[in-house]
């Protein structure tokens, strides 16, 4: 490995100053990513996933938002004090992302082909024809069938795996090393998920880009990534491999999700559930954000919270009791 | 489950939405077809999931079940009386009796109305059912049923989370002691954590008052754990129907089997062996669907026979002997 990661966020805090009071949304999350793998950011609704990608991509709004602290490194360069028209020059280029919902992602007043040309005149000074037959090729690699006449079709006039591959299209046009993919097949139906990911996986592959898959999908995230990071209540509560993951959860909050999720492979009998709801952001519990909802929770998770405890193989995990609940002590 | 009476049978169901062109004097151009010939049972107690992609006609056959649309042909017999043809009084009481819980808790709530208005509203129309002077008892009484806090009777629904607006829902669907409740897609806009603690719920209550669902998701997963039976749907069609193990560990249908496999799993070892059926394509538009059989386009085993012939959802005794409507039924194992 060399002396530092492709993309690496360090100990990030971002607030929403709203009417009613701040909301601590994401509360010291570090992460890295490395060229050519998969880490998977997974958690529910609210849990933060989407703001520190935001913040990474630089499309946070501010106001409302606010990064109170912390360092978003690319290639060793901190991201965050950088100038704006050098932070421009890699939004998009060097980091890319895809977003959920294609459609409203896609202007749908102008042919897809003219979009995906856009971003290559602007930036490369591209002739329009060059830039049109550059999306074209594009378009082929998205493996979008009759890419020659469809390149002058509307947004509309695609069915919503190919949307999402438009999408994909316009973020490869720059060769980014890093692509954010924030709930890239949440809207579709199975199949066509299934085509997207394989996609996403081949394309990642050959471009050697390091992509963040941002998902609440347990399932995909086991199909596709190397790393998994579970958030909850703007926090990394566990790090590691999938496979350790899967196999032995340190964090009672993983623990629960893993064991609440019906499975294809067994009708099973009642499922497990992770009682109460997640916590408010502007009210955040005392000590751990997880205990009122945690099932081994003690004194001491109401009263500090826990640091992020190495459990060696770089595993973390953000719970008092973590070496307990991996030796299947508690 | 033990087979008992049924209770609902749905015979040959069609429902073809016209396309229409033209300004003033609008012309028929064509017809979606949405429902096109389906029919199962569902028994006292039982749940039935139904599951299909985007634009099978999952939904469409929901609202023919709830009677919101009219069939353009076929039937649907509730205790033996085919509910199209009820009106007056015979009507209200089909009302009473097949209620629904729907996808979004955020939209199919009224923000204007508390949650005692929500629940009760069902008894402003059936009096019968409770008396004026119970009411706030029986929407309490629900509440409690469904885990929520009694006294947020006064509470709008934009002061509960989703999980807990989607209990409101179900109490609302309760209200009038129904047999039947059709259940579309009631878990999909919820968080992970949530789901579980929702599906549980409906479980705890068909086992309390001897409901029947019938479970319209496309999450198989999901439908897997709480189904008894399961059809899956394509393009307006049930191509395959049987319990929830003939379904998931021995499906003959090569659509069902591609729906499996592609599924992703929670288990990042069974990457490797699992089988991999991919499909070419997007689903055709029901508007004008493929001759035969409607999967043939995307379909690996096609042949000619496929594009002349529709196969018939029949038993199919060389494969598991449950209904499939594939010319070429043959297990396959296909969930790891």
């Amino acid at each position: 490995m060399t002396d530092h990661h492709l993309l690496e966020v360090d100990n990030l805090f971002v607030e929403f100053h709203t009417r009613d009071g701040v909301a601590k949304v994401i509360n010291g999350v570090s992460y890295y990513l490395d060229a050519g793998e998969t880490l998977a950011v997974l958690g529910e609704s609210g849990s933060g996933k989407s703001v520190t990608a935001q913040a990474i991509m630089g499309i946070l709004d501010i106001p409302p938002g606010k990064i109170a602290s912390g360092r978003i490194l690319y290639k060793g360069q901190d991201l965050l004090k950088m100038p704006k028209d050098e932070r421009r020059k890699i939004r998009g280029a060097e980091i890319a992302m895809i977003f959920q919902d294609a459609l409203s992602a896609l202007n749908p007043v102008f042919t897809v082909g003219h979009q995906i040309a856009e971003t290559l005149r602007r930036r490369l000074g591209m002739s329009k024809a060059d830039a049109t037959k550059k999306a074209v090729e594009l378009m082929e690699q998205v493996k979008i069938p009759g890419a020659r006449t469809r390149v002058k079709d509307y947004p509309h006039q695609f069915s919503g795996g190919m949307r999402q591959r438009v999408m994909i299209a316009m973020a490869l046009a720059m060769d980014p090393k890093v692509l954010i993919a924030d709930e890239p097949t949440t809207a579709l139906d199975v199949t066509v998920q299934a085509q997207i990911m394989d996609l996403l996986a081949e394309l990642r592959r050959d471009l050697n880009m390091g992509m963040i898959l941002i998902t609440h999908d347990l399932g995909v995230v086991a199909d596709v990534a190397d790393r998994i990071a579970v958030m909850y209540a703007g926090r990394i509560v566990e790090h590691a491999d999938v496979h350790s993951l899967y196999k032995n959860p340190a964090h009672p909050y993983s623990k629960g999700l893993l064991e609440s999720i019906p499975r294809l492979d067994d009708k099973g009998t009642a499922l497990a559930t992770i009682k109460g709801l997640p916590p408010n952001l502007m009210r955040p519990p005392s000590g751990c954000a997880f205990h009122p909802r945690c099932k081994y929770a003690q004194e001491i998770c109401v009263t500090t919270t826990p640091p992020l405890l190495e459990l060696g193989m770089e595993r973390t995990s953000a719970c008092h009791f973590a070496k307990e609940l991996l030796d299947g002590r508690i | 489950m033990a087979a008992s009476e049924t209770i609902l049978q749905v015979e040959n169901l069609v429902k073809h939405f016209p396309i229409r062109q033209g300004i003033m004097f609008k012309r028929q151009i064509g017809e979606v077809k949405a429902v096109d010939g389906v029919s199962f049972e569902l028994h006292r107690g039982e749940t039935l999931g139904i599951v299909g992609e985007s634009g099978c006609g999952k939904s469409t056959l929901a609202k023919l079940l709830m009677r919101l649309e009219t069939p353009t042909a076929g039937r649907a017999k509730l205790n033996g009386r085919d509910i199209f043809k009820m009106s007056g009084a015979e009507l209200r009481k089909l009302r009473r009796n097949v209620q629904m819980v729907m996808q979004d808790p955020y939209t199919s709530l009224n923000p204007r109305m508390t949650v005692g208005d929500i629940i009760g509203e069902p008894y402003e129309i059936h009096t019968e059912v409770a008396p004026k002077g119970d009411r706030q008892r029986r929407v309490q009484e629900l509440l409690e049923l469904v885990g929520l806090n009694p006294e947020h009777i006064n509470r709008y629904p934009h002061q509960f989370s989703g999980g807990q607006r989607q209990r409101i829902g179900i109490a609302r669907a309760l209200a009038l002691r129904p047999e039947v409740i059709v259940c579309d897609e009631p878990v999909s806009a919820l968080d992970v954590s949530i789901q579980a603690q929702v599906i549980n719920l409906l479980e705890k209550l068909q086992d309390e008052f001897r409901l029947s669902y019938i479970f319209i998701a496309h999450d198989l997963s999901v439908v897997r754990h709480i189904s008894d039976r399961v059809g899956v749907m394509y393009l307006g069609k049930l191509v395959e129907v049987g319990t929830e193990d003939e379904i998931y560990s021995r499906p003959t249908h090569p659509y069902t089997q591609a729906l499996l496999s592609a599924v992703p799993m929670p288990d990042p070892d069974a990457r490797a062996h699992r089988d991999v059926i991919r499909l070419e394509g997007d689903v055709p538009s029901p508007a004008n669907p493929p001759s035969g059989c409607r999967f043939r386009t995307r379909c690996w085993k096609a042949q000619e026979k496929c594009a002349i012939e529709e196969p018939p959802l029949i038993l199919r005794p060389a494969a598991d002997n449950h209904p499939s409507a594939c010319h070429f039924a043959e297990q396959r194992h296909v969930v790891a």
